[in-house]
């Protein structure tokens, strides 16, 4: 790639794409780059670098609600928040060190780009649902806006949910206004020991289907717990099921009780893991830690329907060679890791699906692996032409992140 | 009023032969021609606009939707879909020479999932008849919106709908987990499914709150949840607006997300206690109706935490809720608001922008102005903890121009929502009803970036033309780009 750009004004920025698509010169767009391996490798003709755009331009605490521009750190935005005993409520994951970089190195605009939520997935949502706005520059480049600051608003069609998780292929935009929650009181994780998958995913599924408002359920086995950080976990001698409530002390407390005596009573012995030990395992859980650092591996993501999941990774271990794999959002998502070879074994990998609605996406790859079979789930003909067109709506010269999701796309 | 696509003339005078083709498609009674069966459904609930369909179509399978979707983009006649008339901003308002494309046989549950926490629904099914069906076993649809008996879920999804309880457990779109739908040509797509996220661009999300202009849905998947322990509602009442306002701000500052936070001004308080008998305190300028659910110890916590709040702001009344009954009369109260205004004036407007919270004391202090500017009164009803307005204008429209008044009083305060940092509309959807006011919070190019996602669904414009987008321009023009080449713009823009 000839040269990278960085644009610190709108005008600057959507002058560049508006040049690019004259010339037909393909751009990559890149906020600190921490998520630079996900998604087909592009040959693009120049880059742009998005820190040019940074701050938050605005945090109400009583409105929850936050603006910044999309070059902004996330751990910068995040201790704004924690200042005010506020977040994000999807837990974003930090990919940076699976994907071979550092820790920290997100940005705001690449994690609404991406969509990636971590473990309260289950109970609060993806990043799209707590996305209200921003303004961006199309790939025709001409900047424009959508959504607002409410958090309530149906004026127009909700192109937020467009831009959340189209990997900059779509618009390059320059902010974004997110809503943000309390932070729990406190966090307690009720832990069961030496499941195999069936009888965790039955044991997640009661959890979830309780009204005890468990905000994380995930399984490890044996093999993944056994090198855990936290050593309750590593310790525990077995695969470890885990789900989490949060809340006011004295809820948290109740619930946790319940949980353990009424609904995981039949499932085995429970453990607890309190406050420090709970969060350091969820965000073991998150930034998919068990996979960091593994050479000459590729590591998926794949989303399923929860109670599919048990099944779904018992098809991985058999079909796929090498496989190792953990589960969150109670099975509807499970991580796995392959022995890289060239192709990761995709095919494998997409038919252990079998009859569930959902997708895997390779996350990590090297780059001929990446630009040799499909990083993202091959779409259904009619929501394939749907793609295109909404890239022709768009980016009809097809100069923004070009080829990162789709070939043509 | 807002002026409709001119109709085509070349369609209309094709009446007969159109109509016979949709009878071999959907056979029997599907068909609707005769002028008395039209009329019921000229309107939807936004009364004021009236218009009779050139033919109404009630298909009963998707092969039938996807047939005449895709004869009607052969033959270029506009289609407007239809859940169950309750729009409250004339999205299923239908069009002269159009298909009225009525969704009311879709009325089955096809399956329900408590393992995987979701059922799919035909399109047609209520909103509550969802929840009917999970209740014998503890669960329930979240999303309450007050028209629920009525209103169908696929209306639901068309317009993301919300009610009391979206403030902690989200929208419609944050609810819904799959749609089948069907594009104007008769391609029948799957969008999401069971699994938590979409893969790809996220059409799903799109697709809530599009009000028919992309695709009929002809299947819905949602989310459902476990009823909480405990839920118990608390009046508070005021002496002023500004206090009950604050107080909300306060709440939520404090880290509590209420199950609800509802606000009624004097006006509407008089109307819904004349109504239902809600227990509601009359001596109060304004009154807040609070929920809390969760373990009862989270929740008497938290009610005392509210209690406290409340009495730092002032309140002079308030009633917790003593047993599920009371809980549920608080609520009819609530959520019998606009058909209560509606017994003590002839006609009634309703308005939903949404502001900011902090901007309340404001609004209504301008509102009030405005009120004795027009001649009208207004009672306001208000979703507090997401700030959104549902400010009720009461006329005659049999009255000399009070109609006309009305409808500018409306504009009035949509474009004060937008002025203070808010939005048109927050759940009732742009429709006809706000489609002529894009203008004061959008730009041209804003606008026409989302003509062009229509573009991508609907290249001839035939689904439900005339809503949302005040100006209509052809797909190819909008697709056009205008290039100029020339030299890179800042040669020193720093690179490395
Ligand atoms: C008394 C009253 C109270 C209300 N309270 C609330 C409230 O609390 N919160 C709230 O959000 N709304 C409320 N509404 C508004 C209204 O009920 C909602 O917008 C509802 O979702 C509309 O559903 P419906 O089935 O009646 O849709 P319709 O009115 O039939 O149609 C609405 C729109 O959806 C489209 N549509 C319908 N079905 C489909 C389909 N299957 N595929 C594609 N497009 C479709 C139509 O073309 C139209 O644009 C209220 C209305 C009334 C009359």
């Amino acid at each position: 790639m000839a040269d990278t750009y960085r644009p610190d004004s709108a005008e600057q920025l959507r002058e560049l794409v508006a040049w690019a698509s004259a010339e037909e010169a393909p751009l990559e767009v890149l906020g600190r780059g921490s998520k630079r391996g996900l998604g087909r490798p592009m040959q693009a003709q120049a880059g742009v670098d998005m820190t040019g755009f940074t701050g938050i331009i605005e945090y109400e605490p009583d409105e929850l609600i936050l603006a910044a521009h999309t070059g902004t750190p996330l751990a910068e935005i995040q201790a704004e928040l924690a200042a005010k005993a506020q977040d994000f409520a999807f837990e974003p994951p930090d990919l940076g060190p699976l994907l071979g970089g550092e820790a920290g190195q997100a940005t705001i605009g690449g994690t609404v780009s991406c969509n990636l939520a971590g473990p309260r997935r289950v109970k609060s949502g993806a990043v799209r649902d707590h996305f209200l706005g921003f303004h961006a520059v199309s790939g025709r480049g001409e900047a424009f806006k959508s959504g607002g600051r409410v958090v309530k608003n149906v004026t127009g069609y909700d192109l937020c949910k467009l831009m959340c998780g189209a990997y900059g292929t779509l618009a390059v935009m320059t902010d974004v206004t997110l809503k943000v929650l309390p932070v729990a009181e406190e966090t307690r994780t009720v832990l069961l020991v030496g499941l195999d998958e069936d009888a965790a995913v039955k044991a997640l599924t009661a959890g979830l289907q309780s009204a005890y408002e468990v905000s994380a359920a995930a399984h490890m086995p044996a093999d993944i717990a056994r090198a855990s950080g936290v050593s309750t976990v590593r310790k525990s001698g077995g695969a470890v099921t885990a789900l989490r409530i949060e809340g006011p002390p004295v809820s948290v407390k109740h619930r946790a009780k319940k949980l353990a005596e009424e609904v995981l009573h039949g499932h085995g012995e429970t453990h607890e893991l309190q406050d420090r030990t709970s969060r350091d395992f969820w965000a073991e859980v998150r930034d998919v830690r068990p996979f960091v650092g593994l050479d000459g591996t590729a590591v998926w993501r794949i989303s399923v329907p929860p109670a599919e999941g048990a099944g779904v990774a018992k098809r991985l271990g058999e079909a796929v060679s090498g496989a190792r794999y953990y589960l969150d959002w109670g099975g509807g998502l499970i991580w796995l890791a392959v022995p890289q070879g060239e192709d990761a074994q995709h095919a494998s990998v997409r038919a252990a699906l079998g009859d569930s609605t959902g997708h895997a996406t390779l996350i990590k790859a090297d780059p001929e692996v990446r630009a040799a079979v499909p990083v993202f789930q091959p779409q259904a003909d009619g929501v394939a032409v749907l793609t295109k067109n909404l890239k022709d709506a768009f980016d009809p010269r097809r100069v923004l992140n070009p080829g990162r999701m789709y070939a043509g796309v | 009023m807002v002026a409709m696509p001119e109709p085509k003339r070349d369609i209309l005078a094709r009446k007969d032969e159109i109509v016979a083709r949709l009878r071999d498609i959907v056979p029997g009674e599907g068909v609707i021609v005769r002028e008395e069966e039209l009329r019921a459904y000229e309107t939807d609930g936004l009364t004021a606009y009236r218009q009779s369909p050139m033919v109404v179509v009630l298909p009963s399978t998707v092969e039938q939707v996807s047939k005449v979707m895709a004869y009607c983009h052969e033959q270029g006649i506009r289609v407007v879909p239809r859940g169950a008339g309750t729009s409250l901003s004339g999205g299923a308002l239908p069009l002269e020479d159009g298909i009225l494309l009525g969704l009311g046989k879709f009325n089955r549950i096809l399956e329900i999932d408590y393992e995987n926490r979701c059922v799919v629904a035909q399109p047609g099914v209520t909103n509550l008849g969802i929840t009917k069906a999970v209740e014998h076993e503890g669960f329930y649809y979240a999303p309450d919106p007050s028209s629920q008996i009525a209103c169908s879920i696929g209306g639901n999804v068309a317009e993301n709908s919300g009610g009391v309880h979206c403030l902690k457990y989200g929208l419609t779109t944050n609810n819904v987990l799959g749609v089948e739908m069907v594009l104007i040509d008769g391609t029948v797509v799957r969008l999401g499914g069971k699994h938590l996220d979409s893969d790809g661009y996220d059409m799903l999300g799109l697709i809530n709150g599009s009000e028919g202009l992309l695709g009929v849905v002809t299947e819905v998947t949602v989310r459902i949840l476990k009823s909480p322990e405990t839920a118990r509602a608390v009046l508070v009442g005021f002496p002023s607006n500004e206090q009950a306002g604050d107080t909300v701000a306060a709440i939520i500052s404090s880290g509590i997300v209420p199950a609800g936070v509802e606000m009624m001004d004097k006006p509407a308080i008089h109307a819904a206690e004349d109504f239902v008998q809600a227990g509601y305190p009359l001596d109060v300028e304004a009154l807040l109706i609070c929920e809390l659910d969760g373990p009862e110890a989270e929740v008497d916590e938290l009610l005392a935490r509210v209690s406290r709040l409340a009495e730092e702001n002032g309140a002079t009344y308030e009633r917790v809720s003593k047993d599920e009954e009371e809980r549920a009369r608080f609520w009819a109260g609530r959520k019998a608001a606009f058909p209560a205004v509606g017994r003590v004036t002839p006609d009634y407007y309703c308005m939903d922008g949404t502001i900011p919270r902090h901007r309340l004391a404001h609004v209504l202090g301008r509102m009030r102005e405005m009120s004795e500017h027009y001649g009208l009164r207004v009672a306001n009803v208000f979703h507090a903890g997401d700030g959104n307005l549902h400010p009720l204008i009461m006329y005659d429209a049999n009255e000399g121009d009070q109609l006309e008044r009305a409808e500018n009083f409306g504009a009035d305060i949509l474009k004060l929502c937008v002025e203070v940092g808010g939005v048109l509309t927050g759940e009732h959807g742009v429709g006809v009803e706000k489609r002529d006011l894009m203008g004061t919070m959008f730009n041209e190019v804003d606008l026409n970036t989302q003509q062009r996602v229509k573009c991508a669904f609907d290249p001839n414009g035939l689904l439900n033309p005339g809503k949302v987008f005040p100006t209509l321009h052809r797909c190819a023009e909008l697709g056009r780009m205008h290039i100029s080449r020339g030299k890179m713009p800042f040669p020193d823009l720093p690179r490395f």
